[in-house]
């Protein structure tokens, strides 16, 4: 079975994503594409189904909140279901 | 013409063969035998094929029409690439299980009748658990066992029902068949059980993490997706199932949130996919229905590369626990591409597969006003690109990194990813290809400056979201653990509540025992007291005293006599 191998040249080569300043810039590039798309609202005709699809950035600050709070949720679901990962042995 | 190749027999009974051929033969035999089934599907017009008379009953036992032949394409495809992706392994076992699996499944959507189903679809049960078993665990074992009762069960369901059909009606054929219909019912659970509706879905999420590196890759495909198949043909337009899969798209990924095995992740995001094609059969329309076949198309193709991207993981990094990854995209740099876009698909980016056929179930929706479930749908959707898009390639690839440097994926594998790849791709660039096959005429462009840019819209920001969170430390870490799900009600409630039950009948008939036997005891107890060595009644009397007392009662009678 092929586990784990210590292979000292690629241990020592950094990538560019180790480096903290180029994750940053990813960052800031998705905070950009998210400003660009919010401000693309702007400059087209939605065409919806619902009243509250041509809202204003409706699907962006649907996104955000929806994920926000998925995420929290089941972070408290945890809470109630956790358990021990030998539980059912 | 009744002389037609089933599909499903080329595969089914060269599968059955192969464990006679010699190494490289049975290597090369899987993947020819899903070549020559798809050559065979290929070449057979639309209709009915295979009838047979049992028991005064006709069976129809290949059915080719615009919806099965859909699904049967797809089955075909899959188990080419998933053959293709098993190249390495060598183990008969799991050879002639994939094979008769896809067949059973490929059976099974081409049956016209409830019998010739109902054989395929146990069939499908019974092959494919080999996949679980061939991991050779206690735990896959286990699993194994849990999953199969399941599975039968659900057969024996569907059996039950169509016995009450054909006593009612006397037709066995698969079409419509509705929750009023006599047996209806049943049907429509045993279908449920197989499509993991809410609270009878946990042998999912229990089974398919616990099989092998490339046999959870052959189950991701086949079972779930008959199940569509069957609700497609048997529920269309069916209130109930819009409920049912709304649920479904939304409950499973709180679960998979905070899931440590990325597998199981994957597995409650098939889940949720499910719910999507549910909501399409739910809605019934022309749109919807096409909708389901499509998303179920695509999902095959995308779901089967992610499962096989953290097959790789595992059979490389030798664990697939989000905790224990990371930073793996240097040690297996086409593994990630492949992964990525296997996520960007599920998360239906623009240019990819899930794009074009997911759109098609929300517009239905949205048609048909249902305003609050087209809202869950987009939770769902945002929520699937969150955990499967975000955080399956997230904390496999990247996240920090874990220090594990392994080999890239076997070529095999790689190839079989590339393909996979390539399909979801296509489908997302050419959607016309996908939409030209399904079971009715296609109205619908995916391409308008709304959908990509609101789809854009909501993807981008849940994308922020993630980065904020994982930024803020509020996201919650990978652990090891054990999340409690509906399957605890059969591994944990009722073995704990057969145990209570047990022991408070063993302190019954203790009592009844203990009360009976003190009664007994009393009884043997003055018995012994006048019967006993000492009992008044078993004393030996001396002759002399009987005599007298035989004087005295004479006397007393004599007495009595002159009175």
């Amino acid at each position: 079975m092929p586990g784990p191998t210590d292979d000292k040249d690629r241990t020592k080569k950094t990538y560019w994503l180790d480096q903290r300043r180029n994750v940053d810039r990813l960052v800031y590039g998705l905070v950009a594409i998210c400003g660009l798309l919010v401000v693309a609202d702007l400059f087209y005709h939605k065409h919806t189904h619902f009243a509250f699809e041509g809202w204003f950035g409706f699907f962006a600050g649907f996104g955000f909140v929806m994920c926000v709070i998925l995420v929290l949720l089941a972070k408290e679901m945890r809470k109630i279901v956790k358990r021990d990962e030998d539980y059912y042995d | 013409m009744t002389e037609s190749l089933n599909p499903a027999l080329i595969l089914i009974l060269g599968g059955a063969l192969l464990p006679l051929a010699p190494d490289a033969v049975r290597r090369w035999g899987t993947l020819a035998l899903p070549v020559l089934a798809l050559l065979a599907l290929l070449s057979l017009p639309f209709g009915e094929y295979g009838q047979i008379r049992v028991f005064g009953y006709a069976l129809v036992t290949l059915r080719l029409d615009s919806l099965s032949f859909v699904f049967a394409l797809i089955f075909h495809i899959a188990a080419f690439l998933t053959a293709l992706y098993a190249w390495h392994v060598r183990d008969t076992v799991q050879q002639v299980a994939a094979l008769v699996y896809g067949g059973a499944a490929i059976g099974a959507v081409l049956a016209g009748d409830l019998i010739t189903l109902f054989v395929f679809w146990e069939l499908t049960a019974i092959s494919s658990v080999f996949l679980i078993l061939a991991r050779g665990t206690e735990r896959a074992f286990r699993a194994a066992m849990r999953y199969l009762i399941i599975q039968v069960g659900s057969g024996v369901l569907l059996l039950a029902g169509a016995v009450i059909k054909v006593q009612a009606t006397g037709s066995l054929a698969f079409d419509y068949v509705g929750l009023d219909s006599p047996g209806g019912l049943l049907i429509f659970v045993a279908f449920g059980i197989k499509c993991a509706f809410p609270l009878l879905h946990n042998w999912l999420q229990d089974a398919y993490p616990e099989a092998t590196v490339t046999g959870t890759v052959v189950l991701s495909a086949f079972t779930t997706k008959l199940a569509v198949y069957a609700l497609a043909r048997g529920y269309p337009g069916t209130d109930m199932l819009i409920t049912i899969g709304a649920v479904m798209t939304a409950f499973p990924i709180f679960y998979a949130v905070i899931e440590n095995d990325l597998r199981r992740v994957l597995a409650y995001s098939l889940n949720n996919q499910l719910g999507f094609m549910v909501v399409g059969i739910g809605v019934g329309t022309e749109l919807a229905l096409n909708g389901t076949a499509a998303h179920a198309f695509s999902h095959i193709l995308y779901k089967a590369l992610l499962f096989m991207s953290m097959g790789a993981v595992l059979l490389r990094a030798g664990t697939v626990n989000g905790s224990d990854l990371g930073g793996l995209y240097k040690s297996m740099p086409y593994t990630t591409a492949f992964c990525i876009v296997g996520a960007a698909s599920i998360s239906a980016f623009p240019l990819f597969s899930g794009f074009i056929s997911k759109s098609l179930i929300l517009t239905a929706v949205a048609a048909e006003h249902h305003w609050f479930v087209w809202l869950v749908l987009l939770f769902a959707s945002a929520g699937v690109f969150h955990h499967s898009g975000i955080k399956i390639p997230y904390f496999a690839f990247y996240a920090h990194d874990s220090g594990i440097r392994c080999e890239e994926a076997p070529k095999n594998m790689l190839l079989a990813m590339g393909l996979t790849a390539f399909l979801c791709i296509a489908i997302g660039v050419f959607p016309d290809t996908l939409y030209a096959i399904l079971p009715y005429a296609v109205d619908y462009e995916p391409y308008t400056t709304t959908h990509v840019i609101t789809q854009l819209q909501l993807l981008m920001f849940s994308a922020l979201a993630f980065t904020v969170l994982v930024r803020t430390g509020l996201y919650p870490p990978e652990l090891h653990s054990v999340n409690l799900d509906a399957d605890w009600s059969y591994r944990r409630l009722l073995p704990m509540a057969f145990r209570h039950l047990g022991s408070w009948h063993q302190r019954l008939t203790d009592r009844v025992t203990r009360t009976a036997s003190n009664s007994l005891r009393a009884v043997f107890d003055n018995l012994y007291q006048h019967h006993g060595p000492q009992g008044m009644l078993a004393r030996d009397w001396p002759t002399g005293s009987m005599v007298i007392w035989v004087a005295v009662l004479l006397g007393f009678s004599l007495l009595l006599y002159y009175l």
